[in-house]
């Protein structure tokens, strides 16, 4: 069987990820590499553009710059691979509606026509955890497990746009109680604890954190406090906006709410691809889990150090 | 069901519609809205609400009722679209898509925030994306993806000029521009307004 071929996707970073989060590019990159995927480079792609933003400001221009996103995979013959919730949502439901009102198709060929290009929406956008658990399965990921936690309590972190609206995902319409993501994450011997409201939003989404930044705070304080209730020693994500919230938003839950939940939460917050990729047995360098640099004001802002801790403990 | 109950449906629950901005509320869609049974799950599976005024079903329901203030409230933009109303909604009403068409009205009469405006126009637009990493200022950023082992930007319109233009082509193409345009001096009309109640003050 010729996995590269079967295993070919278009790689759409979006913004958070390469201009912020770069350590979580480099970890998919790796583990889709490592796992015989290959992915494509979406060269001149755009913000996706930002569901909770830039649609709530005018649908038709969302569409249409999604629709040109997703036109550049198209060209290669790919379907476009996001490991970012947010541009999942644009993407999928982008592609969704269109394939449901031919009449928005229409529309937004008039326009890409104006540069050229054309959007056949023949290729369903996909997610990184998509791509794992429902492309290439939970066994053929199993074959690759070289190393297992031995005590690694995970709280995971699935986020809003993975799972919903469930009739535009492809998790079968579950979104109250799904397994995929706790399934993967148990692979590497950690174990996914339950805490309370698991499945709550981060608060940085739908435009909220660029307008009230406190309430946002105030979504990942409650969010903070139940999964250190629940006694984790990680967060596990599947977003990189998500991350941004729960490792920035972190810091600023614990000065806006500093008066409120006593001690400072301290919970490193992992992305999915670096907790797989080092139960493969991939290096940490390329996983982005080790610093080379001196740059100040850059993430992580809550030290994974405690992680790598357990990590030379239990994995090496 | 006969047309004499129709009637009587639509001339109770939209008494207030017949100004403009109703009317769009009606044109965007909006009146799906009435189907809605008032059960309040849509406002008791809500994290925002949870935190703040915002009550989910009150702002549809304004909407519904022809009450424009909902355009100018910060409450449509405390949704953080968790889609939790969308799913639950007992009457299959996509809340989270009606408030998302809210917001669009909303931002067409002139409504949108300051940050949003700023993010819409003087990011999005110029760069391509809505978290930009180039230029001198964002230094820093491309020095950290270095270390990570990648170039300092990445394949997308950070290094394609063409597919800037491309993107700001769509988007002059489709209104944006015009539509941002406008916002901007309805709220500076607005602003000038208030400044003028100030004075007389
Ligand atoms: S959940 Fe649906 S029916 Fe119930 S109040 Fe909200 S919008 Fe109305
Ligand atoms: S989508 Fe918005 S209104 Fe609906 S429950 Fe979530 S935050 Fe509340």
């Amino acid at each position: 069987m010729n996995q590269e071929n079967q295993w070919r996707y278009g790689f759409f970073l979006g913004c958070v990820a390469p201009n912020r989060y770069p350590m979580i590019e480099s970890s998919i990159r790796a583990v889709f590499d490592h796992l015989g995927a290959e992915l494509l480079e979406l060269e001149g792609a755009a913000c996706c553009p930002a569901p909770g933003v830039f649609r709530a400001f005018h649908i038709p221009s969302w569409l249409i710059i999604a629709a040109r996103n997703i036109s550049i995979a198209e060209e290669l013959g790919v379907s476009p691979l996001t490991g970012c919730n947010g541009c999942y949502g644009t993407l999928r439901d982008a592609w969704f509606e269109m394939e449901h009102e031919p009449h928005l198709k229409k529309m937004v060929n008039e326009h890409l026509a104006k540069i050229g290009r054309k959007y056949k929406g023949n290729l369903e956008p996909k997610h990184v955890v998509q791509a794992l658990y429902l492309d290439m399965g939970i066994e053929y990921l199993r074959d690759h497990v070289k190393h297992k936690f031995k005590d690694l309590k995970v709280a995971v972190h699935y986020g809003c746009h993975i799972l919903k609206p469930s009739d535009k995902r492809p998790w079968d319409g579950e979104y109250e109680n799904p397994t995929f993501l706790d399934e993967i994450v148990e692979l590497t011997g950690a174990k996914s604890i339950n805490y309370q409201d698991k499945f709550m939003c981060c608060g940085a989404g739908g435009a909220v954190r660029t307008a009230v930044k406190e309430v946002s705070a105030d979504f990942t304080r409650e969010k903070l406090a139940n999964i250190r209730e629940a006694g984790a020693d990680i967060i596990i994500d599947v977003c990189p906006f998500c991350h941004l919230q729960l490792d920035l938003g972190q810091m600023e839950a614990n000065g806006v709410y500093k008066n409120m939940i006593g001690e400072p939460f301290k919970t490193p917050v992992i992305y999915l691809t670096q907790l797989l990729g080092l139960s493969f047995g991939i290096d940490p360098n390329k996983l982005g889990l080790i610093k080379n640099h001196n740059l100040a004001g850059v993430p992580p802002f809550i030290s994974i150090d405690p992680f790598m801790e357990i990590v030379k403990e239990q994995l090496i | 069901m006969s047309d004499n109950v129709e009637k009587y449906i639509k001339r109770n629950v939209n008494k207030g519609i017949n100004s403009r901005i109703a009317q769009k509320f009606v044109d965007a869609g909006l009146e799906v809205m009435r189907s809605c049974i008032n059960c309040g799950t849509c406002t008791g599976g809500c994290p925002s609400g949870r935190r703040t005024a915002y009550r989910t079903r009150s702002a549809i329901r304004r909407a519904l009722t022809g009450d424009e203030s909902v355009l100018s409230d910060i409450d449509i933009w405390l949704c953080s679209t968790c889609y939790y109303c969308y799913e639950r909604c007992p009457r299959n009403i996509p809340v989270t898509d009606m408030i998302i068409k809210l917001r669009n009205i909303a931002v067409e009469e002139g409504y949108i925030l300051d940050p949003h405006f700023s993010l819409a126009n003087d990011i999005f637009y110029v760069t391509g994306h809505g978290v930009p990493a180039n230029g001198e200022a964002n230094k820093k950023w491309q020095d950290l993806r270095e270390s990570y082992g990648l170039p300092p930007l990445p394949p997308t319109v950070h290094t394609h000029p063409e597919a800037v233009k491309e993107v700001q082509e769509l988007l002059k193409s489709v209104g944006f521009t015009e539509l941002m345009e406008n916002a901007a001096k309805l709220k500076g009309e607005r602003a000038k307004k208030e400044e003028k109640k100030e004075e007389v003050k």
